[in-house]
């Protein structure tokens, strides 16, 4: 096909024309990302002000789908040796990451053997320690970290005779506010969630300090064991969300990332919603309603609750096999991403958690949290103490397919075919062996 | 295998030569990746490919023995056979009644084959949309005459609703394929039968239905194939798989499992198993339904 | 038609404006929500009537869109996906008409390994190869480049199946006229096979084009260069928003601009039918 190729020939050198200068010297640096919709605009944007403030380095963002066709498309793409120096991979990722020892450069490494500046004191705990390994090293870049706060519908709380300043705070609260507001009639549910297997267990089990998994939830090794069936606080949780849907005042939205959940908040039918910090600037533009935040509920009988919410979202990897000055580039780049203003600009046009505490104070000074009512209580809720084993998040192999089972389990233990303590025993034994079978796969 | 009864003779190099584009470019783009699958298969390997050791039929074995496998199995079955029946039947209803018309032929045919212009990424959000528990328009109206329907927890809400969806996509390339069949028949020889006094059924059942079965052979496949391996994107935009795996059909699983878990060994098992089980499908249709297609 | 039983034809009007109004449903849905403000859809029951909002939400599309976000502009997004469904369906109906003419009008050696060598290829499923085939393009050096985009996608067996189907159905008078006639297979094929299958060739075109044109995981990998993003993968961009709730109206916009060629190529195409039809009637 000449023409399409003479066509494209004549693009690029229009393009290098256009450019032709200070395209010579330029290290260019690509970048796959995940971030579709608003979040690839501002994307975009990083990218270019990291190209404007300096000339020696050019990084080109890539939108490569979904994270996991993101994920896959880097990995289809190191096994071909077309890989990009920085991807952006989700969290569950982490430890099919982690475990790529060859395929990846570990980001401290990359900053020290680049002499730059990086000082890993300077990063929020609870958002970086879910990249680090058991020595404190940062292998990857946090880039949007968000995690599950609650939402909730002021109109109908007003509506149900309730405080709309004060949501629940513990569990016993949310059942009896959920009661009155199905039986006022205000709404036909009281909450939905999001994320079921994120919020009703991973981050549940972080926010009353108990572990899911052996091995530091599987940071100190491989040959880590679930164990969310022992603790019944879990049991006594997840039975109340069965006994509660029964009732009404819970509805179940789907498993995965709960997609039915928007449509039931947003129309009303249910007055409370589980979502994603970084979920803020859609519930707020797509809600007719006025909202309200709240931190995630716990249960005051347990022992260290709550302790500290766990985060989700992505980080950025570089991939091995580039040149030293490409990999100079991706530290600058890093470098210039951890800058209070750029993560203060990102933070607060995103949504996701600043990464450093400079920028939490910087955003504060700027007046944001005062004229956006809501914009901190991801992060006072990541704060509230300093992470335990149980609470800097999880890194256990296959985590992708062991969540998929979580939902399964949940799904049958809320329509009512099994119990709680059988969903959580059957996690147990289906999430061992694949943690079984990528231990095998590791050695 | 059948062929004409008469063909082309003395053509010794003619044959290959017609043949050979198709098939370099089905040897390199498909014979071999193929190849590099059943491989996989055999190997427990991280997803870098940084780390191989081969199993044997490790692989095949734990697949075996997982209950939830077996299960997805009958899910496959009960799914395909509904989607194929739902959607073969539907357009060639249409299609019949659309090449009995002169005038609006091409007006019925164009809407009938909208649908198809729709990117299945796309269609299956406007199906969420749909039977969305909360605000879709099809729970709504089923309210009306006293059907709750909930198909995050209603597993049979959650069939009904990806075999209409799978079926949906496939009616308008059947439509096309059965009218493009229809009018490929002459026109006197169901004159000559209508001369004979035979009703319009009977015609259709003596006359046209038997021309049609090579297109209906053809479709029979495709539609199957489709159904088998072409819906998890519907399936993965409306359920999910769920509830608690009532949709979880073969194909959503290697996808769920190879391509967004990662785990290489056991999806690539699972797509030889499908493999397997279509080709056994395949040669099962083109040995016994085949001989019994009228040419 | 035969007789004129004027209840049969309304029966049939009937039964075809229902369907119709059925099976379009959903495309009218999309319609419809691109014609509404950001959000209608997700608040209450959704609206069957058009909303206020079309010409703002279609100008927003066209004018500002993605284009402003250094994204590829729409205008090249069509070209590309337009290019690429082009040489899927003309390479495609090219290769299947010359195997299926092989694989039914001669006998030779290996016919049946030949045979099944390439219908293996329409059960196997795209999941299962993805990776390696793109491993194979990539070795080729076929990443980024309209070649990489289509050729891989070419090597299916679905058209060659359906016009083996319709060569089998070909009487067999017409070779035995055409080589008392001294005509040659090359000559025979020219004269009479290809005119004999303009319908099915026109229904795969339709079928092919379209398939082309909502390609989207093979294009993302195997093109990293915004030089040959398409419209689909755009419209994937706008729907993939993490935790960002999608804006539906401007999907839905995109997605009734990004139909509108297909729905020309079958327009286009519906003359052949027509043409089709007269043929046989000869």
């Amino acid at each position: 096909m000449g023409f399409p190729m003479l066509k494209h020939s004549l693009l690029a050198a229009t393009a290098l024309a256009l450019v032709a200068p200070a395209a010579q010297a330029q290290t260019e640096i690509q970048w796959w990302h995940a971030m579709g919709g608003r979040l690839g605009e501002l994307v975009e944007e990083i990218a270019a002000n990291f190209n404007a403030s300096q000339s020696d380095y050019v990084v080109v963002p890539s939108f490569r789908g979904t994270y996991a066709e993101a994920m896959n498309g880097a990995i289809a793409a190191f096994r071909a040796g077309e890989q990009p120096e920085l991807v952006q991979v989700f969290e569950v990722g982490t430890g099919t990451m982690m475990a790529a020892e060859g395929a990846i450069y570990p980001v401290y490494q990359l900053m020290a053997d680049n002499d730059v500046e990086f000082d890993p004191e300077a990063y929020i705990p609870t958002v970086v320690g879910y990249y680090t390994d058991p020595d404190g090293n940062m292998l990857s870049f946090p880039f949007n970290s968000s995690t599950p706060i609650l939402y909730y519908n002021r109109d109908i709380f007003e509506a149900a005779g309730l405080d709309p300043d004060s949501p629940p705070a513990t569990w016993a609260e949310m059942e009896t506010m959920s009661r009155q507001i199905v039986e006022s009639g205000a709404a036909t549910c009281g909450f939905t969630t999001r994320w079921p297997s994120w919020v009703q267990l991973e981050n549940f089990l972080a926010y009353h300090n108990l572990p899911l998994g052996t091995q530091q939830n599987g940071f100190a090794g491989f040959d880590t064991e679930l164990v969310l069936n022992q603790h019944a606080a879990l049991i006594n949780h997840w039975e109340n969300l069965t006994r509660w849907q029964g009732e009404g005042l819970f509805s179940w939205a789907g498993g995965g990332p709960g997609p039915d959940a928007g449509p039931k908040f947003y129309s009303g039918e249910c007055a409370m919603l589980f979502e994603s910090s970084g979920g803020r600037a859609g519930v707020l533009s797509n809600a007719t309603f006025s909202v309200g935040f709240g931190m995630q509920p716990y249960y005051d009988d347990v022992e260290g609750a709550p302790q500290n919410s766990i985060i989700g979202g992505a980080t950025l990897w570089v991939l091995s096999g580039h040149s030293d000055e490409e990999y100079a580039g991706v530290a600058h780049f890093l470098e210039f991403l951890s800058l209070p203003e750029q993560q203060a600009w990102w933070h607060q046009n995103s949504g996701y958690l600043p990464i450093t505490q400079a920028a939490y104070e910087l955003t504060e000074e700027q007046g944001y949290y005062a004229e956006n009512p809501g914009a901190d209580t991801s992060i006072r809720q990541m704060n509230l103490n300093p992470p335990t084993e149980n609470s800097r998040g999880l890194r256990f192999g296959n985590y992708v397919q062991i969540r998929d089972i979580i939902s399964e389990e949940m799904e049958a233990m809320i329509i009512g075919t099994i119990s709680a303590q059988q969903a959580a025993d059957n996690i147990v034994a289906r999430g061992n062996d694949l943690l079984r079978e990528f231990q095998a796969a590791m050695q | 295998m059948q062929t004409k009864r008469m063909t082309f003779t003395n053509n010794r190099w003619l044959p290959y030569l017609l043949l050979a584009p198709q098939v370099t470019i089905t040897l390199i783009f498909f014979v071999w990746p193929a190849s590099q699958a059943l491989w996989q298969s055999m190997l427990r390997q991280d997803p870098f490919g940084l780390r191989t050791t081969f199993v044997w039929f490790r692989n095949f074995e734990r697949l075996f023995a997982d209950p939830h496998y077996l299960v997805s199995m009958k899910t496959t079955l009960i799914f395909s056979v509904s989607t194929t029946l739902l959607a073969m039947s539907v357009s060639l209803l249409f299609a019949v009644m659309v090449n009995r018309m002169i005038r609006s032929r091409d007006a019925y045919t164009t809407f009938l084959v909208w649908p198809y212009a729709v990117a299945p990424a796309v269609a299956g959000v406007l199906w969420w949309f749909i039977f969305n528990p909360s605000v879709g328009i099809l729970p709504y109206m089923l309210r009306g005459i006293g059907i709750e329907w909930n198909h995050r927890l209603e597993s049979s809400h959650a069939m009904i609703l990806v075999v209409i969806a799978a079926a949906w996509k496939q009616i308008s390339y059947n439509f096309l394929f059965f009218l493009a069949g229809l009018q490929s028949i002459p026109q006197s020889l169901i004159e000559a039968a209508a001369i004979d006094g035979a009703s319009r059924s009977k015609r259709f059942w003596t006359i046209v239905f038997p021309l049609l079965s090579p297109t209906t052979f053809f479709l029979m496949v495709v539609n199957i194939v489709y159904a088998m391996f072409d819906t998890f994107g519907v399936i993965h935009a409306t359920t999910a798989g769920g509830p608690a795996q009532a949709t979880n059909i073969l194909v959503y699983k290697v996808y769920r499992d190879g391509f967004i878990g990662n785990n290489l060994g056991s999806s690539a098992a699972q797509s030889v198993v499908l493999m397997g089980i279509v080709i056994v499908l395949t040669v099962v249709q083109f040995r016994w339904i085949e001989r019994r297609v009228n040419y | 038609m035969v007789e004129n039983d004027r209840w049969g034809i309304f029966l049939a009007h009937l039964i075809l404006i229902v369907g119709v109004a059925i099976v379009v449903f959903p495309v009218y849905v999309a319609l419809i929500a691109s014609t509404h403000a950001p959000g209608t859809f997700l608040q209450g029951v959704m609206p069957l009537l058009p909303g206020s909002h079309a010409i703002e939400n279609y100008s927003t599309v066209i004018f500002e869109g993605r284009s402003n976000a250094g994204a590829p502009p729409i205008g090249l997004m069509l070209w590309n996906s337009f290019v690429m469904a082009m040489m899927i369906a003309v390479g495609k109906i090219a290769i299947s008409l010359l195997s299926a003419f092989a694989i039914v009008y001669f006998r030779f050696r290996f016919r049946i390994f030949f045979f099944w060598i390439i219908f293996i290829t329409l059960m196997l499923p795209v999941e299962v190869r993805i990776v390696p085939t793109y491993q194979v393009v990539a070795n080729l050096g076929m990443l980024n480049s309209y070649w990489g985009l289509s050729i891989p996608l070419i090597a299916s067996a679905t058209a060659t199946f359906l016009f083996r189907q319709f060569f089998m159905t070909v009487p067999e008078e017409m070779l035995e006229a055409a080589r008392v006639d001294g005509a040659g297979p090359l000559k025979f094929f020219k004269d009479i096979l290809l005119p004999l299958s303009v319908t099915n060739i026109a229904a795969m075109f339709v079928i092919m084009f379209i398939y082309g044109w909502n390609q989207y995981l093979w294009p993302l990998l195997v093109t990293n260069d915004e030089a040959y993003y398409t419209v689909v993968m755009g419209i994937q961009r706008m729907v993939t928003g993490a935790d960002s709730e999608p804006l539906w109206h401007l999907v839905m916009a995109t997605v009734v601009l990004a139909a509108l060629p297909p729905i020309l190529v079958i327009l286009f195409m519906q003359r052949l039918f027509v043409k089709g039809l007269t043929e046989t009637e000869k």
